[in-house]
């Protein structure tokens, strides 16, 4: 009985397979082994070489606690793919997002699940540990790996298929660092950052490094956990009986927003100093706005930017998804962009296989330069870094106003 | 004025912790049970205090009391439900059984809620600022503290003078003789639950109004404390449920002011343990040996 059982199995898997073969590269179109090398001049979308339909998948948490990047993310993403496809240059790009839920083993559930649907550019993940256990995958089967906003050095580190669009954590510290010291001399800083979550342990450490070489004062250095997250009071009084007049939240938005509750109920008002996690800090359900007056934080991109790329980009995301794009959302367009100019200037064709495609781009990253919305002229190190210069912004009535 | 800060949020964590753990050692010291879903009781109180403050838009008082009117349905249901089947089985099956209650709760309120984190506007904002602002009190401080020994009062006078007291007491003591005296053991249970659950109502508004924030699995980790609490002031006392949450709560803000944040939960279970090993039955436990 087992063993009838099994051969129908065995024989149901081969003639699934089968199927499968068949149904690949049946609307390819040829290869076109003689291309060209790429054009120096990547930057123009029009002029580019490439052809073909690619499969381009996300991935990124669309429900639970991170969802507001996730989805922020996967949504600019999809605005990018569809004005690409508009642009009928010969490339279509085809986009699946997967949920992972802010979970490492959903993450790389999720990469199979586009694996098996014939993904060959990954767009994700968003954020930090998910994309450290996929990278480490993709690093494997040759996947080439874009990601929006995951920022540690972590995911990046050893793999030579993984890029950032995001600065990274060492970045963000150090620039918060510069810019505090630069903006507001004599400030006495408090940080308050998350010692058991790698994003905020790192920015941290790269604040305290560059604070220490530029002479910022750090008066009071206090932490919590995922278990202590609800409860600030005796951070908050250390920070405010040691005279700290801004302090600073390496973290994400969720937990900020109660430490700027707390500190409110405790009738404490220091200049709160956030980095690109306090992004989504206004759309937080419940949360008392008015609370983050004056916050200031680092970001690449503020919606109330006037060129006229973003002007277009925050008009259409508003019609289609109803609320202002976040930092996320460009991040999201941005990788699709990238990853186009890329295809077009390593000359990539729809039909090459993920592996193909991936050793193509990672030769040309290092030479291409592109202009997104959140930077001109983004350039990458062979590393997998992006170079750009962080901007902080100020809450002002509710948006990001440049200080 | 540092030590007095840290003082003051030990003393209005504790108190939150105490109320807590006033629901526990009542149940413990009636139906002998440990009701591991008295934390998740509180998370839904906070819930539906919410959503009556902002969707309903009553004020803050009617949202504390239809809280507790919900909570305290939930409790006899729950208690009706799941616990009371299970009456004679081993107090093990009934404390699984808890747990499960304990994971269903959260794992609805992750349905009907859903995962994000809600801001929680306190019931009194505000704070009383003394010394030129050198001390800040919040007021949600000052209720939480008044509330706490208010209940722990109450619920003294309660057990020792009312009939309904005394008929908890007596099942305490010996169910089957209580039985035959003509207390109806089953409704004496039930009332426990519910003035537990109700308990479990007012310290969920005061612990979200204290923490401005909540979520499915909000009342785990003090649901964990206060339990902590209960058995430290010993497991079954009012006064020492009352004072087990407070030095809990004083002793949680010190180690971590003056000590190490990371360590501070580590130190408050150090603590418990060595006063188990002083003194098994908690502060103000008695010791009743075990008939064989």
């Amino acid at each position: 009985m087992m063993k009838k059982f099994f051969g129908i199995l065995l024989a149901l898997a081969m003639v699934l397979s089968l199927a499968a073969c068949g149904g690949n590269g049946g609307n390819d179109t040829p290869a076109t082994n003689d291309n060209p090398p790429a054009s120096a001049d990547a930057a123009q979308p029009s002029g580019g070489s490439a052809s073909g339909t690619f499969k381009i998948g996300g991935i990124g948490p669309l429900t639970g606690g991170a969802a507001i990047y996730g989805n922020a993310a996967m949504n600019g993403a999809k605005i990018a793919v569809d004005e690409i496809n508009a642009l009928n240059s010969g490339v279509t790009l085809e986009f699946q997002a997967e949920d992972d839920q802010h979970t490492p083993d959903i993450s790389v559930n999720a990469y199979n699940t586009l694996m098996d649907w014939g993904m060959q550019v990954l767009v994700g993940c968003v954020t930090t540990g998910p994309c450290i256990a996929v990278a480490a995958e993709t690093y494997n089967d040759r996947v080439f790996t874009l990601t929006p906003s995951a920022s540690s050095t972590d995911v990046i580190s050893g793999k030579d298929n993984t890029f950032q669009v995001c600065f990274t954590d060492p970045n963000q510290g150090t620039g918060s660092a510069d810019y505090i010291s630069e903006n507001m001399s004599g400030a006495k800083v408090a940080i308050i950052y998350k010692n058991d979550d790698a994003y905020s342990q790192g920015i941290r450490d790269t604040f305290v490094a560059e604070a220490a070489s530029k002479g910022l004062e750090i008066v009071s250095e206090t932490t919590f956990n995922e278990s202590t997250k609800t409860e600030f009071s005796v951070q908050l009084t250390a920070a405010k009986s040691a005279g700290a007049d801004l302090i600073f939240l390496p973290m994400y938005y969720e937990p900020a927003s109660v430490i700027l509750t707390q500190a409110d109920q405790m009738g404490y008002a220091p200049t709160f100093f956030g980095v690109d996690g306090m992004d989504g800090i206004l759309t937080q359900p419940g949360f008392n706005t008015q609370l983050a007056e004056g916050v200031m934080l680092l970001t690449p991109f503020s919606a109330d930017a006037t060129d006229e790329r973003t002007q277009s980009f925050v008009s259409k995301y508003n019609e289609l998804y109803g609320e202002t794009p976040n930092q996320f959302a460009a991040d999201g367009y941005d990788a699709v962009y990238i990853v186009y100019e890329a295809l077009q200037a390593a000359g990539c064709s729809g039909d090459m296989s993920a592996e193909e495609i991936c050793e193509a781009i990672i030769s040309v990253m290092p030479t291409i330069s592109v202009d997104g919305l959140t930077g001109q002229g983004m350039t990458w190190s062979s590393t997998g870094e992006v170079s750009k210069a962080p901007m902080a912004v100020v809450i002002k009535d509710g948006v990001y106003v440049t200080p | 004025m540092e030590f007095l800060s840290y003082l003051i949020s030990g003393i209005s964590l504790g108190s939150i912790y105490a109320i807590i753990a006033l629901g526990y050692t009542m149940v413990y010291g009636i139906a002998k049970m440990l009701n591991f879903a008295h934390g998740d009781v509180i998370m839904v109180g906070g819930y539906v205090s919410l959503v009556a403050m902002t969707s309903l838009g009553v004020p803050s008082v009617a949202a504390i009391l239809l809280a507790m009117v919900v909570c305290t349905i939930l409790g006899v249901v729950i208690e009706r439900l799941a616990y009371k089947p299970l009456r004679d089985a081993p107090s093990l099956a009934v404390l699984i059984t808890a747990i499960g209650v304990s994971y269903f709760l959260q794992n609805a309120a992750l349905q009907v809620w859903g995962a994000n984190p809600r801001m929680y506007a306190s019931v009194a904002s505000g704070t009383l600022k003394l010394f030129d602002g050198q001390l800040t009190i919040p007021y949600v401080s000052l209720l939480t503290v008044a509330a706490c020994i208010v209940i722990m009062v109450g619920l003294t006078l309660f057990t020792s003078r009312t009939k309904m007291g005394k008929a908890m007491r007596a099942c305490s003591e010996d169910k089957g003789a209580a039985q035959l005296m003509g207390i109806d053991v089953n409704r004496t249970i039930s009332m426990t639950f519910a003035i537990g659950s109700a308990l479990a109502a007012i310290a969920g508004v005061l612990l979200c109004s204290y923490t401005t924030s909540l979520s499915p699995t909000t009342g785990s980790m003090p649901g964990i404390k206060a339990f902590t609490a209960a058995v430290f002031g010993g497991i079954g006392s009012i006064p020492g449920a009352f004072l087990g949450g407070l030095l809990l709560g004083i002793i949680e803000s010190m180690a971590k002011a003056y000590i190490s944040m990371q360590l501070a939960n580590s130190i408050v279970f150090a603590v418990l343990i060595v006063v188990l090993l002083v003194r098994p039955a908690g502060l103000l436990g008695k010791y009743v040996p075990e008939k064989v």
